[in-house]
């Protein structure tokens, strides 16, 4: 099992080797999220840019955006989302959204006990 | 309740016709339905029982409180209603030709010119149907101000992160690029964040003001100068015109165009009711943008972003807000705005001490209580309290708006609540705050007394069912 990182906008961010990766949402953003409804996702072959948006969740509160960690290319989408948005609600990190590859750039990034600490603070 | 469908019952009807008094004609029979059509059958009497009991399922003014924040749910008094019937304007076809409508375009031409004073803007247009249209028809203005000057590289909208959601959505939909900016911790449009956000590429700024958590942002002239220093436009989205009227205005701030929601401010039904009508204004270099036709005696100008709706918008909803203008006049509408105000500030101050309010100071016309202490220690959160507030016969406020307040309820009691209605409401709310610490089942078993108690918004998001089937 890769380890996972963590950003601050509460995505996580799994490297498969240096450049490609998955990305998905903390188990907090879920909780603080509630309910997801919908999921609105890039095409494979769509650019991603490390802070900008590349996907949002709608819950019955709010439309949310989620940003990507890495700049990069998606490889892969993980479809099954479109039709279970719950599944992020129920395993967020087995929930990746995107498979990003080719990737030239990355935020700095949080270890799960930064993350954690990070998480507390906001509180 | 059942649906009328499942009310009907085969072979009733209410088809009393008079005898033919003309030779009957069969159609031929191609033109003829193969099937037969799907209408319920029911007696007169049935029906209207059926939608009496639908009226007594809704809730409006005219039933109760009514603080949905943002919203401006103020009474719509009936005089209203009186001229809007009148048949002068009530019958008439919008084909009809123009000489035979000149009493008509004389109150729409009367409407743009008040609402031109009221918002110091120098042209109106009522043609937007809803606030929303309105901001798309102001934000095409803005683009094709850019495209005429062929400053194409101007691509970009910046909202703050407390706009409504409409803003950056139909700033989309107009074909522009969306920059959201945080606001600073006391709710104002942080100007450090818009400095860097604006530049050459930047079309224009949207801005409520006062803006979503009820404040009046106080850098408002700095703000809309250092859009124009960038070169962009700046938006008045007059959603939250109420507690301004008479005593300041969009273009003394430095707005280039705005919109206006006449079913808020000026008092016309809105809320299921409808229709809307959003009317936009702009200083003159927008003039010749402005949407066709317009009522003028001269020729209109191929610059024109064209028709956004069709004939020249809800008509019947002008007259409405023509009456509402002059009935209160100038200083009624000043005053109007004072008693938004007050009435805000009388409900913020009465309640603050027992629902945090995170932006302090003196509000405009609505306030804005962060529920989140509240769902920490009991797990009462901003929805049981909307939720409880029904079966007290009131209507909630506004939940989880502004998204930069967590568990938010934003309340608008608007002018036309008395002291002793917000006093009862007062003592609600706090009755109910005492509830969640002391029997907090209670709030999540509510409303008790509604048509339908808590409805299933998730599966209802998820898995909707869009067709009633036969």
């Amino acid at each position: 099992m890769k380890e996972f990182l963590f950003t601050k906008t509460h995505e996580w961010v799994q490297f498969l080797n240096e450049t490609a990766a998955r990305i998905g949402l903390t188990d907090y953003a879920q909780k603080e999220l509630g309910d997801l409804v919908f999921v609105n996702l890039p095409e494979v072959g769509d650019e991603v840019t490390v802070k900008e948006e590349f996907a949002d969740v709608e819950s019955v509160k709010a439309v949310s955006c989620v940003y990507s960690p890495v700049t990069g290319t998606v490889k892969a989408v993980n479809e099954d989302l479109l039709d279970q948005p719950e599944l992020i609600n129920s395993d967020p990190y087995d929930a990746w959204f995107i498979e990003v590859d080719h990737i030239s750039a990355k935020e700095e990034l949080l270890s799960g006990e930064e993350y954690e600490q990070f998480i507390h603070e906001e509180e | 309740m059942e649906l009328i469908f499942e009310k009907s019952k085969d072979k009733r009807g209410c088809d009393i016709l008079p005898s033919c008094d003309v030779p009957v004609v069969e159609p031929d029979g191609k033109y003829l339905r193969r099937k037969e059509l799907h209408l319920p059958r029911m007696s007169e009497t049935d029906i209207s029982r059926h939608y009496t009991e639908l009226a007594g399922c809704t809730y409006g003014i005219n039933n109760g409180f009514y603080p949905l924040g943002s919203c401006t749910m103020k009474y719509n008094p009936k005089v209203n209603e009186e001229t809007a019937n009148l048949p002068g304007f009530l019958n008439i076809h919008p084909l009809q030709t123009a000489h035979t409508v000149q009493g008509c375009l004389e109150v729409m031409k009367l409407a743009e010119e008040y609402l031109c004073e009221i918002t110091g803007m120098d042209y109106m247009s009522l043609q937007p149907a809803a606030g929303a249209h309105g901001e798309f028809t102001g934000l095409k203005l803005i683009r094709a101000y850019h495209r005429d000057r062929k400053d194409d590289k101007r691509t970009k909208i910046i909202v703050p992160d407390s706009a409504h959601g409409t803003n950056p959505a139909s700033a989309a939909m107009a074909g522009f690029s969306v920059i959201n900016i945080p606001s600073t911790k006391e709710g104002y449009v942080d100007l450090e964040e818009l400095r860097k956000a604006a530049g050459e590429d930047t079309a224009g700024f949207m801005l409520t003001n006062p803006n979503t958590v009820g404040l009046f942002d106080r850098n408002i002239l700095e703000i809309t100068k250092i859009i124009h220093d960038a070169g962009g436009l700046a938006y008045y989205d007059g959603a939250n015109l109420n507690p301004i009227m008479g005593i300041a205005r969009p273009a003394d701030m430095g707005f280039d165009v705005v919109h206006l929601n006449l079913h808020k401010t000026f008092s016309t039904p809105h809320g299921g009711g409808g229709p809307g009508s959003g009317p936009v204004g702009c200083r003159a270099i927008l003039e010749k943008y402005l949407p066709a036709p317009r009522i003028q005696k001269k020729e209109e100008t191929n610059e024109s972003i064209g028709r956004v709706k069709e004939f020249y918008g809800n008509f019947l909803v002008v007259v409405k807000a023509l009456t509402y203008i002059l009935t209160l006049g100038g200083d009624g509408l000043k005053k109007a705005s004072e008693n938004a105000v007050l009435n805000a500030n009388y409900m913020m101050n009465q309640l603050k001490n027992t629902y945090p309010v995170p932006f302090e100071g003196p509000c405009m016309h609505e306030f804005v209580m962060s529920l989140e202490e509240l769902k920490k220690e009991t797990g009462i959160s901003a929805l049981d309290i909307a939720k409880v507030l029904l079966d007290y016969g009131i209507h909630p406020p506004t939940m989880y708006f502004p998204l930069i307040v967590h568990e938010a309820l934003m309340l608008e009691p608007t002018e036309t609540e008395s002291r002793e209605t917000m006093d009862r409401v007062i003592a609600i709310f706090k009755k109910v705050y005492e509830e969640a610490q002391t029997n907090p089942q209670g709030l999540w078993d509510s409303p008790k007394n509604t048509p339908v108690g808590r409805p299933d918004e998730v599966t209802a998001a998820r898995n909707p069912i869009l067709r009633y089937t036969f």
